[in-house]
């Protein structure tokens, strides 16, 4: 026993060296861990809003987002003044037909990849305004819609929790 | 309400803009009716209202801008969705019409019946439409121009301002408004009482609570219909309770357009829990159709009176120290004082009401005058400054903030028992009516006509910024370019609920 031990300590170690990791296992791993950063720390969207002939009444709903009671920059989500900085266009309103040449440029202006969320009923189909000579109709109408968020208007809970959908 | 309806020929039309003109009255509105044109005048001494109608030959009227400026805009709208003509205007260009309708003159294709009463409507339009907008001329030296709109930096409406400046300094400013016209007066015609409330609802989202009361008091006055005293508290509650929503946001707003961000924060919160309660107690943030002609939807419990009460003292204990810290922070009054004068003189001509108003002496408040119910029982002051800055027009909101509580307070105190609602149903005849109510930003005055089963015939809605939007181009003059988004945010003018 005691020399046993003795020799143990004397002799060289037998375990080897590790080997070299392998390569691709390596790259899938990074792979992996680069998705869920992206997903938990660099997930952050810019949102221009653009009010295509609402009441108004989405836009409060839509300031109210900043408030201290939902503070939306904490998902990650700010707003920027110009389209050509923003990731998600938030459209409200139906769209007038004063205001289509107007929306259909900033969609155009707005760099891809990009998102619009259109935000309330008249967004949808134009509401209650629908049928007047002066409404094209829903945003739908003038540009592609990713996401609607109905409401009349939205409360901005459900506003919150479309926008985190549209995040993950 | 008391109002004197007549119907005057040219020289009783005349004669009426020569008040006008003169001063002794202040114009409440003019729309189309066609083939007439109506004017709403108040004689605000004795807070007697004036219905004129105006039988136009052959789609012209006298101009009533030509004597007196703040109908100017007015006037261009008529033109613009009935094709009515004033004649001896000094300014006849469209408005409101971009030139993105398929139809000229809406509103007069709709009113008028193909058998052809009054004239048909002209085609003149479309060549004035396809010509570029004329921005009125600024010639000078060293000057360059600023097109900002419509799509504006920030969750604005729409809206373009075009800034000729000096420098940093704006010489002159022209807006161009209609970007989110809806056509709302076409929607409403033919249009139940319930739907045309919804629309009234819909004209202004901050506002609601106010256009559907003045909507309501129209019908009622048109229809003959007392409103139970409990109806008319409950109603006078939402809009104290939409007064210190709003009043609290752009208290907030301003002071953020002036980089005071700490102050945004603190009055979001104070907002936030005002909808909250409003939402907890009559169903909806806004309180959006809450009031509908006849009374009120929704009862009010023990424990949403509870709840307001505790709001109450929420927004007593905290504005104290917000108060204080807007009146002691230097930097902040660096910027409100002396920014965007809107001149007394001016704030009388075009009777501008709300905070523009009373920061510039003018003392109007139309729960006072004419006043309606359940005002004439309650107390409360109208705070009037004279210095007509930015600064003045936060203080307004202030002490509106301070009345609007006590008011509240009132109301819960002693609250009539009894019926929310009486019965609206049509009255067998034509009718017309009129109701004016004191929204956050100034009277709002709606009319409307109701055929014999009690449907819309036709209904206008003159919004407070109509008669503000113009000072604001007079407010601006001399400031710098960036100060614009403070001296706008001050006066907070509703694009919607001028575009309709």
């Amino acid at each position: 026993m005691r020399r046993t031990l003795f020799e143990n300590i004397t002799h060289r170690t037998l375990t080897e060296p590790p080997p070299a990791p392998d390569e691709a296992a390596l790259r899938e791993l990074a792979n992996q861990a680069n998705r869920v950063a992206r997903v938990r720390l660099g997930r952050s969207l810019s949102i221009r809003q653009i009010d295509a002939g609402s009441c108004n009444g989405c836009e409060l709903e839509i300031h109210a987002l900043n408030n201290a009671f939902y503070d939306l920059e904490r998902y990650g989500f700010h707003f920027v003044a110009s389209p050509r900085h923003a990731d998600v266009l938030l459209v409200t309103g139906p769209v007038t037909k004063n205001m289509r040449e107007a929306l259909e440029r900033a969609y155009n202006a707005t760099p891809d990849p990009k998102w619009v969320v259109a935000v309330g009923d008249c967004a949808a189909d134009a509401g209650i305004f629908a049928g007047s000579y002066a409404v094209t109709g829903g945003v739908k109408d003038v540009v592609p819609v990713d996401l609607h968020i109905p409401g009349c208007p939205p409360p901005p809970r459900k506003l919150l929790s479309a926008l985190i959908a549209l995040l993950e | 309400m008391d109002i004197s309806r007549r119907t005057v020929s040219d020289q009783g039309w005349r004669e009426a803009v020569a008040r006008l003109a003169s001063g002794k009255t202040t114009l409440l509105g003019l729309w189309g009716d066609a083939p007439n044109v109506q004017m709403a005048l108040i004689d605000e001494s004795a807070g007697a209202v004036e219905l004129l109608t105006y039988a136009c030959v052959d789609g012209q009227y006298p101009s009533v801008g030509a004597q007196h400026p703040p109908a100017l805009r007015l006037e261009r709208a008529i033109r613009s969705l009935f094709g009515l003509e004033a004649i001896g205007s000094p300014d006849t260009r469209l408005w409101l019409d971009l030139g993105c309708w398929d139809v000229d003159y809406p509103l007069s294709v709709r009113s008028m019946p193909r058998s052809g009463l009054g004239r048909a409507p002209s085609r003149k339009g479309i060549t004035e439409q396809r010509a570029p907008y004329a921005f009125l001329p600024v010639e000078g030296e060293g000057l360059h121009q600023i097109p900002v709109g419509p799509v504006h930096a920030g969750i604005i409406e729409p809206g373009h301002f075009r800034f000729t400046a000096n420098g940093e300094h704006v010489v002159r400013l022209e807006q161009r408004l209609g970007y989110t016209h809806k056509g709302i007066e076409s929607l409403m015609a033919g249009a139940s009482l319930d739907r045309g409330a919804k629309l009234a609802g819909r004209i202004s989202g901050d506002s609601t609570v106010a256009y559907a009361f003045a909507f309501a008091q129209a019908a009622e006055s048109a229809l003959g219909i007392s409103v139970p005293p409990r109806a008319a508290y409950l109603r006078a509650l939402m809009a104290e309770l939409e007064r210190i929503a709003n009043h609290l946001g752009d208290v907030g707003a301003i002071c953020n357009d002036a980089s005071f961000a700490l102050m945004h924060a603190q009055t979001g919160v104070l907002r936030e829990r005002v909808l909250r309660v409003s939402e907890a107690a009559f169903g909806h943030r806004l309180m959006m159709d809450a009031i509908m002609p006849g009374g009120v939807r929704r009862d009010l419990t023990g424990a949403d009176s509870t709840a307001i009460q505790l709001l109450l003292a929420e927004i007593r204990r905290r504005l104290p120290r917000l108060i204080e810290l807007y009146d002691n922070t230097a930097s902040l009054q660096d910027r409100t004082v002396g920014a965007g004068i809107a001149k007394p003189e001016y704030v009388r001509q075009w009777g501008a009401g709300g905070y523009v108003g009373r920061a510039s002496k003018r003392s109007f408040d139309a729960r006072r005058t004419p006043g309606y119910a359940p005002y004439r029982e309650l107390r409360f002051e109208t705070p009037v400054l004279d210095a007509g800055d930015v600064n003045a027009r936060v203080w307004i909101r202030i002490r509106e903030i301070e009345q609007s509580l006590s008011l509240i307070e009132q109301i819960l105190a002693a609250p009539p028992s009894g019926p929310i609602a009486a019965e609206v149903k049509g009255s067998g005849r034509v009718c017309d009516g009129l109701g004016l109510v004191e929204a956050f930003r100034g009277d709002v005055l709606v009319w409307l006509r109701l055929d014999t089963s009690g449907r819309i015939e036709r209904c206008h809605l003159r919004d407070a910024s109509w008669f503000q939007w113009p000072l604001l181009e007079t407010a601006i003059e001399g400031n710098i370019v960036a100060d614009f988004p403070l001296c706008n945010k001050s006066f907070n003018c509703s694009y919607s609920g001028h575009d309709l």
